[in-house]
């Protein structure tokens, strides 16, 4: 059953004045519990404003968002209550940091739900194990941590929240590689753990192609493409054409298939190619 | 997504919009005390016939000036009332301790006509100059004052970095407030003091952005060889042309053609 | 001829308590010939930010010496000349633009070195073509995108007509489009003007096409090298847990599988025509 439906959903900027521009274009899908899917897509295709339709931080112009079937905007003075249930993080999240300690902040959310001091205690605590962060920590100011650590607790305060479905707006932007495979890796387990929905906007289909089951290109405020990773990273021409960059190794094994040889369309990683590489190769009888 | 532009610069080629910066802000000194010194209401529909002629020339649209009034017709209803009751003289209508008397029906009307001169004025400068040629124009009119050692060149670079900055702070403002209302912050109830510290992680995060970026800031000046006004050029050098000496003879006409209107005119009050 | 010469570099912050002793670079040296571009790779934290800073004389070693064509850094008369010749375009493009309109923001430079105003013009207009953002030049910086805003960035600094540009992370905070623009503005910059070029990144890609890269971690120097030379050493790079090409990536592990490859490449199309050889053979 799905978690997560959308129904012709729209959303118009400024809608009638000269500036007037539709950033989300009649877009249906739904989400099944415990996907991980990935979203993709230029600046400016509309993602942004898409996950903040989800999780009613923007009030679509037409159509609807169902959270387990249920319109989320059907009564309008309990929307918060939508918000503690699909948990988005944004982009840059350290921010958005203002409480003295790195505990206090994490526990805003929490707070905001109504819960008792045992509870919130106990979702901190969980929600830093998530993301690596050192309970030595915790006591700190939130503005003494590194750049990376930062980003963890930020994250940390929205899945204190225990949401239903996380929402992450490009977690990696401007981290290092470590730093990315790090929170990347962080998230995957996060997800395996919990078992509950995780959606990844990004513009590095790397990333996505790494972590996600599913992927949903977005082009001009429309759904362009929503399908398993593997069959919507098979259509490589597809998406440059969309002028999205698709992995160097998958260009690679490409190109190889187009020259003849048998190998796997849509392969996202090195060890991938490696493996179907050597298979080939013993097959032919030369390794 | 917010449209933000502080002073409300509209672009439109119009004779005012080429004026020199300088010569507008000193004529709308001018002007304003011309408004104030409009004595009898020959001047004064003089002076108001003259206001609507460059706010006609300006070529923006009458909506933008109507809109500007909006935000003062409050104020402008507040006084003129309070000088329609307060006036002194025989009352020719009274209702308890309200009355109405010729001198204060005068004074309404005057104070009503000078406030609304006044804002379209300082709108037709606004509209008409971008807000880098206001602070130019700004910092070289106050550079006599830097012999009473008033720091011009550092006050107006100020204006400048407070004006590129606005925008970008604002845009802040709505990430920072939509990221704390995912995290379920309520900013939209309860009553005024709950309001206010509903603001504090809104705030504290928008203080440690600008102290961030002023701090950034001040590093990329160094880099570009910054080291305050001494030395410094100007690519826009501002050049009074023609179009500017017909506009301060004009402005001199109208001001002599104020006085004489009060002098001759004296007896209309 | 050397441009920069960064000769066994050590520098440490004075007074934070917490870093306090703790050296931020540790011998560092290389050299940068006139009209190089270079690449400077590594984590953050590593180091190579504030390399940076020690190449416009926004920071001096506390042992060691670094030279910009013969000038010495830690020579307080000399910085202003330094800074003229070596500038800085820094990450965030937002934190760096002073005015609220483009062609002034570029003006900027030129008018603190004191240039005569038609020939501010003059470069002025020159920066921004050279950018490809004349037709923006009279627009507010914040309606820009981040790519064009840090191109503007660049266009700030080549308008005092430095030698030499260093830039770190200038992509950092960009979207692959963005971060392709001001790739595409910089290397043109290098082959057409002859602008040295140092470019600071945690981007594997970007030190791909750089004539020399440099790699630190830790605040030393790990290795250095053509990209050939430095990206060939995979193990090396995977252990320090930075990024090689996966092109390179891919053959390096086909060779430890015992499939026979002479070296190994970098970029797509010398992969796949080496591939294509070994599968065909």
């Amino acid at each position: 059953m799905s978690i997560l439906s959308v129904k012709d959903l729209t959303y118009v900027y400024s809608q009638g004045t000269p500036f007037e521009h539709t950033a989300v274009d009649k877009l249906s899908f739904e989400i099944e519990r415990g996907d991980f899917i990935g979203i993709i897509g230029h600046t400016g295709s509309g993602k942004s404003t898409l996950v903040q339709m989800l999780n009613g931080l923007i009030k679509p112009t037409s159509g609807a968002v169902y959270l387990d079937n249920i319109n989320i905007w059907d009564k309008p003075k309990e929307i918060r209550k939508i918000r503690f249930k699909v948990g988005l993080v944004f982009q840059y999240p350290e921010y958005q940091l203002f409480e003295e300690t790195v505990e206090k902040d994490i526990a805003f959310g929490p707070t905001n739900i109504g819960l008792n001091e045992k509870e919130i205690k106990e979702r901190v605590l969980q929600a830093a194990k998530f993301v690596d962060l050192n309970p030595e920590l915790l006591v700190k100011s939130p503005f003494d941590l590194s750049g990376g650590e930062k980003r963890r607790a930020a994250i940390a305060g929205v899945i204190a929240m225990d949401p239903d479905i996380l929402i992450l707006d490009e977690p990696c932007a401007g981290l290092d590689p470590l730093g990315r495979d790090i929170l990347l890796s962080q998230i995957y387990s996060y997800h395996k753990e919990r078992g509950n929905t995780v959606l990844l906007v990004s513009h590095s289909m790397e990333d996505v192609g790494t972590v996600c089951d599913k992927v949903m290109v977005m082009n001009r405020s429309r759904l362009e493409m929503f399908d398993t990773a593997q069959r919507v990273f098979s259509q490589g021409e597809r998406l440059q054409k969309l002028g999205l960059r698709i992995p160097q190794i998958t260009s690679v094994i490409d190109e190889l298939i187009d020259a003849g040889f048998p190998l796997k369309r849509g392969t996202l990683t090195v060890e991938q190619a490696v493996e179907d590489i050597t298979e080939y190769l013993k097959r032919e009888g030369r390794l | 997504m917010r449209d933000i532009t502080l002073g409300q610069y509209f672009p439109a080629d119009s004779v005012i919009h080429r004026l020199d910066p300088r010569v507008k802000i000193l004529s709308l000194i001018a002007f304003i005390a011309l408004v104030f010194c409009s004595f009898n209401y020959v001047s004064l529909a003089f002076t108001a016939l003259f206001v609507l002629t460059i706010v006609l020339l300006s070529r923006v649209p009458l909506k933008m000036y109507l809109k500007s009034l909006k935000v003062i017709i409050i104020i402008v209803v507040i006084t003129s009332l309070l000088n329609l009751f307060y006036g002194t003289g025989e009352p020719i209508w009274q209702w308890g301790i309200i009355k109405v008397t010729w001198a204060g029906i005068h004074n309404a009307i005057f104070v009503c006509v000078r406030v609304i001169c006044l804002i379209l004025l300082s709108s037709a400068l606004t509209f008409t100059t971008s807000p880098t040629d206001l602070t130019d124009a700004l910092e070289r009119l106050m550079k006599p004052l830097t012999v009473f050692h008033i720091k011009v060149h550092e006050i107006a670079m100020m204006m400048t970095i407070a004006l590129r900055f606005v925008p970008t702070l604002l845009e802040e403002t709505d990430k920072i407030m939509a990221a704390q209302k995912a995290r379920g912050a309520d900013m939209e109830s309860g009553n005024l003091a709950n309001r206010i510290r509903a603001l504090t992680p809104v705030l504290i995060p928008l203080f440690v952005s600008a102290f961030r970026r002023a701090y950034e800031l001040a590093v990329a000046m160094e880099c570009r060889c910054y080291q305050g006004g001494e030395g410094r050029t100007r690519m826009k050098q501002l050049h009074l042309g023609k179009r500017d000496a017909v506009c301060i003879v004009v402005g001199l006409l109208v001001i002599a053609a104020v006085v004489l209107l009060d002098i001759f005119f004296a007896a209309y009050v | 001829m050397n441009f920069i010469s960064v000769q066994n570099v050590t520098f440490k912050y004075d007074s934070q308590d917490e870093t306090e002793g703790k050296l931020v670079l540790n011998d560092i040296s290389f050299e940068v010939k006139k009209g190089a571009f270079v690449a400077l790779l590594g984590h953050n934290g590593s180091g190579k930010s504030t390399v940076a800073k020690h190449l416009n004389a926004m920071l001096t070693p506390t042992s060691g010496k670094v030279y910009i064509d013969g000038m010495d850094t830690s020579d307080d008369k000399l910085t202003y000349d330094i800074r003229r010749r070596v500038g800085l375009v820094l990450q965030n493009p937002d934190n760096q633009i002073v005015a609220s309109i483009v062609e002034e923001d570029v003006a900027f430079g030129p008018e603190n070195l004191g240039i005569p105003s038609d020939e501010i013009r003059r470069r002025v207009d020159e920066a921004l073509k050279a950018v490809d953002m004349y037709d923006h030049r009279l627009k507010a910086p914040y309606k820009l995108s981040g790519g064009q805003k840090q191109r503007v960035a660049i266009a700030g600094i080549i308008a005092m007509q430095p030698d030499c540009i260093v830039l770190d992370e200038p992509t950092a905070m960009l979207d692959p489009k963005g971060r392709e623009e001001v790739l595409y503005t910089i290397h043109k910059l290098n082959k057409e003007q002859g602008i040295t070029v140092v470019m600071i990144t945690h981007y594997m890609e970007e030190a791909v096409t750089a004539d020399r890269v440099y790699v630190m971690d830790n605040g030393r120097m790990l290795t250095s090298g053509t990209p050939q030379e430095v990206f060939s050493q995979v193990e090396l790079m995977k252990k320090h847990r930075l990024d090689v090409p996966q092109a390179t990536e891919l053959c390096h592990k086909l060779r430890a599988c015992g499939v026979e490859l002479d070296r190994l490449p970098l970029d797509r199309e010398e992969c796949t025509s080496m591939l294509k050889e070994v599968l065909l053979r």
